[in-house]
């Protein structure tokens, strides 16, 4: 049984930070230097009917926060007649506005990219924590060797490397053997034919490997730090005492311990790794949220900006809420006695 | 043995204060060993443009024909500069977060922590990217975002320090003769927490480097100063790669990872000594051991509360 107590408190948590984010969202993109209204406006191309629209949609023309006129005429349901209660109304509906540099809504155009962020984010963590726990009970176990020296060498410049240089150095390298733009050859396949995955997987072998080698070596890091403090507890001189083999020792007594750090920081990491993406699609134009958040912030497309940002703030805050629960499950001690 | 006489003792701390030292020296005295002034407006020919290495310019030239060896040097001032001012920052907010959440527990404590974890569940860098394209590029709103997103790693150490060494009997006894609270955190928890600062906040140097240099990437650095992440913008958005202009490419990436393995190297060698944990374990000969040990990164918060709870 999971500790319910424990889980109802992660689940609190997660609510509270969403709310948070949605709040700060809200009022990051109103506390704008210049009138918000004339930043809604700025696009040349919008028609005079378009701006009506949005400032009915967006509630431009009421109070920011509290419509404090209606209250105090003893209508407490107009408290949320105002700019944020029309945002967090539209918010609810799933609606994220207009773009100003494109001609469809922000949903669409996250919905569009939302998997192809997913794909390079999966693909890349695979790799990284499949390669980065080997590597680091590898370099734990044969501690203080030439192993151990190099893996940790190697980790800790990786680990230094800013991500977008990583990704430009395997660009210069890999130029001419695998494609580094894009996700597909353009009209090389049709969509969802075979020879189409197998292109999309060429195009992610780069970008993939880029955003697992900066990921993998944090986690061979930790996972070498934790593992040889496991093997410094007495209990693991008591199974030497015992007679079992080193690989006994590491399989049932060491890993399994030191295993639950890593679930931690794989969480705590996730962040991380979508400030990774970010650098990643932009140095391979990797048609995702990240490169829409570069293309934005280029063409100020304040909409999109604030939609792609609240994406991912959730995504990551879900993410670690899941992680929580898994914890639950792998750690004995946070079960209920 | 003195903190300074152990710190020299350690392989990696001599290499990562020289390496330090260096880009220490090369950002002060930029303009008199940088050969151009990267800040003047140039007459180019067109073969300037991407020109590769010769006599005169020693790292080739950029897409504006500009020294690239001269915008290296000035990158530093930058970097270094964001660097530290933006981990002063977090240093203050993460020290007195750390203490006040510590020293005096309770809901001011409680909610402190929680803001804590709400920061390090946010995802950096989207939160800087939108923050800085809202209140625009200018060098002092990079410091301060990176600054105020970044003290979270101090305020977990100070307040699990200052949370043990507040049971101490010397604290106790400082009350019992009269001293104030603040006082106490001031005279008698800060001084003893300090070391651990200081080896937190070498660390948070190397990540607010990055973290510059991550932004200027992205086309979000000052745009009146040059910075190796800014370089490495133009280069990659001037066709840098086809043009096949290494020199162009290489340096700034190479210059942003000198310096953050350097601060790592000696935040890491400082937190050995003011921080002594693992020493040997029972599989392997501690005869052998080499001293560069990763620190462990705090104890999950989560496994904490459990365990008060159960």
């Amino acid at each position: 049984m999971i500790q319910f107590d424990y889980l109802f408190r992660k689940i609190v948590f997660a609510l509270l930070t969403l709310a948070v984010i949605i709040v700060f969202n809200f009022f990051l993109f109103r506390i704008l230097p210049g009138d918000p209204i004339k930043l809604l406006f700025r696009n040349p191309r919008m028609t005079k009917q378009a701006q009506e629209t949005i400032r009915v949609q967006f509630g431009l023309d009421k109070p920011v926060w509290i419509n404090t006129e209606r209250l105090q005429s003893g209508d407490i349901g107009g408290i949320f007649d105002s700019q944020f209660g029309a945002y967090i109304s539209n918010l609810f509906q799933g609606n994220l506005g207009i773009s100003f540099a494109q001609r469809s809504s922000v949903n669409e155009i996250l919905a569009e990219r939302i998997w192809r962020t997913a794909l390079l984010l999966f693909a890349g963590e695979v790799v990284a924590i499949v390669g980065g726990i080997i590597v680091g009970v590898v370099a734990a176990w044969r501690h203080g060797t030439w192993v151990d020296a190099s893996a940790l060498i190697i980790g800790l410049t990786t680990w230094a490397l800013p991500t977008f240089f990583l990704g430009i150095i395997l660009l210069v390298i890999a130029r001419g053997v695998l494609p580094t733009s894009g996700m597909v050859e353009p009209g090389a396949a049709k969509e969802g034919t075979i020879e189409y995955w197998l292109d999309v997987g060429r195009h992610l072998i780069l970008p993939a490997t880029t955003l697992a080698v900066g990921s993998a070596s944090a986690y061979m890091l930790i996972m070498r730090s934790s593992v040889v403090e496991v093997l410094a507890e007495d209990y693991i001189l008591t199974a030497k005492a015992k007679g079992l083999s080193n690989i006994q020792i590491l399989k049932n007594h060491a890993l399994k311990n030191a295993m639950l750090p890593m679930v931690t920081i794989i969480a705590l990491n996730l962040g991380y790794v979508v400030g990774g993406a970010i650098q990643v699609e932009t140095v391979f134009s990797w048609p995702g949220i990240g490169r829409l958040i570069f293309d934005s912030v280029a063409k100020q497309d304040y909409p999109v900006l604030q939609g792609a940002f609240l994406l991912l703030a959730v995504s990551v805050i879900l993410a670690n809420l899941v992680t929580d629960v898994l914890y639950s499950i792998l750690d004995p001690r946070i079960k209920a006695s | 043995m003195t903190v300074a006489q152990e710190f020299f003792r350690k392989p990696q701390a001599i290499l990562g204060s020289a390496m330090l030292a260096l880009v220490l020296i090369i950002a002060v005295f930029a303009p008199l060993l940088a050969p151009y002034d990267p800040y003047e407006r140039l007459r180019v020919q067109p073969d300037d443009l991407f020109a590769p290495p010769d006599a005169e310019h020693f790292l080739g030239r950029d897409d504006a024909g500009k020294d690239v060896w001269s915008q290296l040097i000035y990158g530093a001032r930058v970097s270094l500069l964001v660097g530290f001012a933006a981990s002063l920052v977090s240093m203050g907010i993460g020290t007195a977060v750390g203490l006040i959440s510590g020293y005096y527990g309770g809901t001011v404590g409680n909610l402190l922590m929680r803001l804590v974890d709400f920061l390090m569940v946010v995802p950096d860098l989207p939160l800087m990217l939108v923050v800085i394209a809202v209140w625009g590029r200018g060098l002092l709103n990079i410091i301060l975002v990176i600054g105020l997103l970044g003290w979270t790693y101090t305020a977990r150490i100070v307040r699990s320090q200052t949370l043990s060494i507040k049971e101490r009997q010397f604290i106790l006894r400082s009350k019992s003769i009269g001293a104030s609270n603040a006082r106490i955190i001031l005279r008698h928890v800060l001084p003893q927490v300090m070391p651990l600062i200081v080896a937190q906040t070498v660390l948070d140097i190397s990540a607010s480097i990055l973290a510059e240099s991550s932004l200027s990437f992205l086309g979000l650095g000052d745009p009146n100063l040059i910075s190796w992440g800014s370089m490495l913008n133009f280069a990659l958005d001037r066709g840098a790669v086809s043009r096949q202009a290494w020199w162009f490419l290489l340096p700034p990436g190479f210059a942003i990872l000198w310096v953050t393995l350097a601060l790592i190297l000696v935040g890491n060698s400082l937190e050995q000594i003011v921080n002594p944990r693992i020493k040997s374990h029972h599989l392997f000969d501690a005869r052998r051991m080499v001293s560069l040990i990763i620190p462990l990164p705090p104890a999950p918060q989560s496994l904490k509360e459990s365990q008060d709870n159960s």
